[in-house]
């Protein structure tokens, strides 16, 4: 019973429905948007489809490749391949050993078959063609039988070889995911440009992690951003970005170095990246009568990749007053500003004329009141309930300012920009690629080589004067055998003829009857 | 000559050779009607019925007395579609080459030049096919009626002007991982084609009759052009795939994350692993393996369009104008 259903679970028919199977479960994980490539799009399908989307929630369709379903699907996948590879290669290896089997008993059955005559004796004619078959690197065995001298040849054995490597070479690239998922991790975060972060989960705006990360073993790396560069050709497409860095562990010297597009940081099997940029626009803050907070600075997210309008927020909880004496600006950030029907745009990525449109409010933040709220914006139901009045607003470039009605004055003093970075580590990285290479060459060989018999039997011809040689060839594999075969009796017809004339050193002479 | 000029040369080759592809289209249409039945006399089996090399795919072009009628004329159509298709060919590699020079990067930076290459890719692996193997050159109305109803919809909607490319493009896996994406896919379409006719081919009753059904060449030669073509392709597919992983390693952070253009191309993959085995597997054989090959290309071409134009992923530079 149990090796029924294993006989069934590896045969090549239930690969074919695995591999459909295999191929219909990523389906919906390209139409659907995932958690793992953009929350957003998930949180915003829910809002559009507040009936249907709980449903496919529940059928893990927002993360289908780490579904138990699409587990299932490979897993039984995988253990078919083992089921069918194990035994394969077993074989495989005793046949490595093992010479060429006898050939059949009536060779011209084979479709691939023929007879050659030769004026030779039995025993050279099969030598020319073993001399022949070796040449063309066949393996070659001698066999006496009843029925004459014979010979049997095989070759084409890397083609299972190939076979072998591609099909254990997908289990390999399989194990290489899987240790990538479960010890690897990824921390995403903005920094402005004089800023730097160290490489611990607490430091990074979002991140992930394989269930198998101690978040003890992080490798201890610090990263500043000098200066981020980007270029643009005439028409504004983005031609590099680049990101000056300095790194190290955290009390070690620095090292320096650029990053950029395609040509991130390797350093031990971890990675550094730019996946990003923007626009860091900065305050001063003067209370009246009191403190001056200079040239304080929050990113502002891009909201147009074209022209890199930004919106963001700052956020002064602290001014030194009470808990209902806090600022906050949101904005809007343009590099290169242009009012338009009152409203402020930008119509170019480049900063030549950096301008922001912001709002003021003053109130309380609710920062401390446990919910967690984005930086990059204010928490809407603060404004709502009150508890935080606009109280001023206005279009600013650099160095103009905002005077506000308690006498506060806000001045736009400039901008830095910022590098979205990354920093990733995926132990199972290297081992994936080498499976793909190992996965690419037996490929080549599975499909590229040919397997091939060739069997040869002498028998002495009825008159007596020479050989009479049945010659077959069985292909397995790889198109068509028959012009091969042609061409193969082709060549031995012309070997056996010159193993003659170099026997019979005058050939021509026809023999005396 | 200015790299406006050299846009404009582009443009009016692509023209160019939409219009000669048509005009073998006709020509193909000629051969088809006024050509002989293809014969199908099979070979005396034995050792010393030889068949020529490079005729791999052929029937059996010797022997087999020809009906009278027809024959050589259709053969002097086939022989024109050939050379006009040829001289297509020519024009539309032009295409590729003054809009390289035009923008100085390869020119596969957009949706309208990948597709367009993957177009000429077809047609030159058919042409090859069809030069060595004069049976095939039944099918060209096959070949060239898709290819001209993909380069019509190509130069209509995906025309993008000649510009420059975003920073992430900027790299020799350009060069790498999209070559071998436009050679796995243009050979698929062959494949595809074949798979197409196959089944047109092999429906029960479709020896009897005159109709072009009968013009086609045999089932057996039709499966077996599928089938080199596609393990031709596949390994060119599974090195593209893996070229892109390792791009995306260095561009976007990791070299797998179920972007849809890498979900769809792994579920091409599996499609045409699928083929290879359904193949050489019992039951599977002749038509079904046909149907999964023809799933394959349905695959790819989704792939193309739907992906690139409908959702949104890492690989939409390809921004249609
Ligand atoms: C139970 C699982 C599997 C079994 C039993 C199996 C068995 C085989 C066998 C016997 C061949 C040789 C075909 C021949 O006779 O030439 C083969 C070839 C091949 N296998 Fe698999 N396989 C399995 C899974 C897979 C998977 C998961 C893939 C990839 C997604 C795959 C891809 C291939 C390819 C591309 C070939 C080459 C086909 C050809 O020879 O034309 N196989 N497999």
């Amino acid at each position: 019973m149990l090796l029924r259903w294993w006989r069934r679970l590896t045969a090549m028919r239930t690969a074919i429905i695995l591999l459909f199977l295999l191929a219909l479960a990523a389906v919906p994980g390209s139409l659907l948007p995932q958690r793992s490539l953009s929350r957003n799009a998930v949180t915003r399908y829910f809002a559009d489809h507040p009936d249907l989307a709980p449903v496919l929630d529940r059928l893990y369709l927002f993360d289908v490749f780490s579904s138990p379903w699409f587990a299932a699907v490979y897993l039984l996948l995988f253990i078919s391949l083992i089921g069918c590879v194990i035994p394969r290669a077993l074989e495989h290896f005793r046949a490595l050993r093992t010479p060429p089997p006898p050939a059949p008993r009536n060779l011209l059955r084979l479709p691939d078959s023929g007879r050659l005559d030769s004026p030779l004796a039995p025993a050279p004619a099969l030598d020319a063609v073993e001399e022949e078959l070796r040449v063309r690197r066949f393996r070659v065995v001698r066999r006496e039988t009843a029925r004459g001298p014979e010979l049997s040849a095989e070759k084409g054995y890397l083609k299972e070889t190939g076979n072998l490597l591609f099909h254990l070479s997908l289990l390999a690239l399989l194990l290489g995911l899987a240790g990538g998922k479960l010890w690897g991790y990824e921390g995403s975060i903005l920094v402005t440009e004089g800023q730097g972060f160290c490489n611990t989960f607490q430091q990074y705006d979002t991140y992930s992690s394989g269930p198998l990360v101690d978040s003890d073993d992080l490798s201890s790396l610090c990263v500043d951003l000098d200066q981020f560069r980007a270029e643009y050709e005439e028409n504004l497409t983005a031609s590099s970005f680049t990101a000056d860095i300095r790194y190290g562990e955290p009390n070690g010297e620095d090292r320096a170095t650029t990053i950029g597009v395609n040509d991130p940081l390797r350093i031990d099997g971890d990675r550094v990246y730019v996946t990003g940029h923007g626009f860091t626009p900065c305050f001063t803050v003067q209370i009246p009568g009191g403190s001056s907070f200079d040239d304080v600075c929050a990113p502002f997210l891009p909201t147009d990749q074209t022209t890199l309008a930004s919106e963001g927020a700052l956020k002064l909880p602290d001014l030194g007053a009470g808990q209902d004496d806090q600022l906050a600006i949101e904005g809007f950030f343009a590099p290169t500003g242009l009012m338009q029907g009152g409203l402020l745009t930008s119509i170019d990525p480049r900063p030549l004329a950096p301008q922001v449109a912001i709002i003021a409010y003053q109130g309380y933040l609710g920062l401390d009141s446990g919910l967690p709220q984005s930086v990059y914006s204010l928490d809407a139901t603060q404004i709502e309930r009150g508890r935080l009045t606009e109280v001023g607003a206005a279009n600013l470039s650099v160095g103009e300012t905002l005077d506000l009605p308690d006498g506060t004055q806000v001045t736009f003093s400039g901008y830095k920009e910022f590098a979205a970075l990354q920093y990733s580590h995926d132990p199972g990285q290297l081992w994936v690629l080498g499976s793909a290479i190992a996965l690419l060459a037996g490929l080549l060989g599975l499909l590229l080589l040919r397997r091939e018999r060739v069997f040869a039997r002498a028998e002495a011809a009825a008159d007596g004067g020479g050989t009479v040689l049945s010659l077959a060839s069985l292909t397995r594999g790889g198109g068509e055998s028959r012009p091969r075969f042609t061409a193969l009796s082709d060549d031995l017809r012309d070997a056996l003829a010159t193993a003659a004339s170099r026997t019979a050193p005058d050939p021509e002479v026809p023999s005396r009857d | 000559m200015t790299e406006s000029a050299l846009a404009e040369l582009s443009d009016s080759l692509f023209s160019v050779s939409v219009a000669l592809y048509s005009v073998a289209l006709v020509a193909f249409c000629a051969q088809l009607a006024f050509g002989r039945r293809t014969e199908r006399t099979r070979e005396v089996v034995g050792a010393s019925a030889s068949a020529s090399g490079g005729v791999l795919l052929d029937d059996a072009p010797q022997a087999a007395p020809r009906p009278a009628g027809g024959t050589d004329q259709g053969n002097r159509w086939g022989a024109i579609a050939i050379g006009v298709t040829a001289l297509g060919a020519l024009a539309h590699t032009g295409v590729l080459v003054t809009r390289g020079m035009a923008v100085d990067r390869l020119p596969w930076g957009n949706m309208y030049e990948f597709a367009t290459a993957v177009v000429l890719v077809a047609v030159v692996a058919y042409t090859g096919l069809a030069l060595r193997t004069p049976n095939l050159r039944h099918i060209g109305v096959f070949v060239l009626g898709p290819v001209v109803l993909a380069l019509v919809a190509i130069g209509l909607g995906l025309y993008t002007e000649a510009a420059p490319v975003v920073a992430a493009l900027r790299s020799y896996w350009l060069a790498i991982h999209v070559s071998a994406a436009i050679l796995g896919f243009g050979v698929f379409m062959v494949s595809g084609i074949a798979s197409v006719l196959y089944l047109v081919r092999s429906r029960p009753g479709a020896d009897a009759g005159t109709g072009f059904v009968s013009r086609l060449p045999s089932a057996d030669v039709l499966d077996r052009l599928a089938h080199r073509t596609a393990v031709f392709g596949f390994p060119i597919w599974t090195f593209a795939v893996i070229a892109g992983a390792i791009w995306a390693e260095a561009a976007w952070g990791r070299f797998w994350g179920w972007d849809p253009k890498e979900t769809w191309s792994f579920v091409a993959w599996v499609v045409y692993a699928a083929y290879l085995h359904a193949r050489t597997t019992a039951g599977w054989r002749g038509r079904p393996a046909a149907w999964v090959n023809v799933v394959g290309l349905a695959v790819m071409i989704f792939n193309l369009t739907f992906v690139n134009l409908v959702s949104t992923g890492l690989h939409s530079y390809a921004d249609v104008g």
